[in-house]
């Protein structure tokens, strides 16, 4: 899976550059984060804006890093949802869960 | 004129085949001459089904095991878009969970793939079959 990681003062950027966020990709970014998690970096923004397919096992792992994240006193923000992406969240009402910008700037803006 | 389509796959146990099958899903909504809808919502909506029923297929009922496959029937008759995910294992469980467990606030981790399937489908059913068992689902084209 091609990630791009990026420190951003406080906040970690996750830019997955990918189409699909799926069930054979989403343990791989999961992982990623809880090796962020371990090195205290609980402040992140991950960047889906190359991503215009993400299943039910994408939207678990982000799930999963947005409560990381919680628990340890940090957030987990998403940026750059294509529509049908977007669709999705809002089919399963993850779009009230997850704070969600437009863009990466104004993202990090927010931290 | 009648537009019949039947397109038969088989691919190995292994979720890397998860994008082709989906793609495959998204080209067939596509070609659709006589569907009146958004065919690009069709083709998503197909290409998210297909995905979270193999996932299911590959991960839960045959358990990862490189040595099984997944079969994949998708079928266009009258208007009706029929599809068929055929595993080889001893089935998962397909029903819906409570009604206030899917709503707002829901932090699983896992169950919203058979929600998805429910969601965007007309019928969807679980049966076991010769081999193991077959996932229908399906989804009027009016």
């Amino acid at each position: 899976m091609v990630i791009q990681v990026d420190d951003k003062g406080d906040v970690v950027l996750i830019e997955v550059k990918e189409e699909r966020l799926d069930a054979h990709n989403s343990g791989e970014l999961k992982a990623r984060m809880l090796a962020l998690f371990e090195e205290d970096k609980n402040n992140i923004l991950i960047d889906l804006n190359d991503v215009r397919f993400v299943d039910s096992s994408g939207l678990g792992a982000l799930v999963s890093g947005f409560k990381n994240a919680s628990s340890r006193n940090g957030v987990l923000k998403l940026c750059g949802l294509q529509p049908q992406v977007k669709s999705m969240f809002e089919l399963t009402r993850l779009h009230r869960v997850f704070e969600i910008y437009s863009d990466a700037q104004e993202a990090l803006g927010s931290f | 004129m009648k537009e019949t389509i039947e397109v038969d796959i088989k691919v190995p146990n292994q979720t890397r085949y998860l994008g082709l099958i989906g793609k495959i899903g998204e080209d067939v909504a596509r070609t659709l001459r006589k569907f009146k809808g958004d065919r690009e919502e069709l083709a998503y909506q197909i290409n998210t089904v297909l995905t979270e029923a193999m996932a299911n297929a590959i991960i839960h009922a045959n358990e990862h095991d490189p040595d099984k496959e997944v079969h994949v029937k998708i079928q266009i008759r009258d208007q009706e878009l029929c599809i068929y995910v055929y595993d080889q294992g001893q089935g998962f469980d397909i029903s819906l969970p409570p009604k206030r467990n899917r709503l707002t606030g829901n932090l699983d981790e896992h169950g919203r793939g058979i929600f998805i399937i429910h969601s965007l489908m007309d019928r969807v059913s679980y049966a076991p079959c010769s081999n193991g068992h077959v996932l229908e689902m399906i989804k009027k084209l009016k």
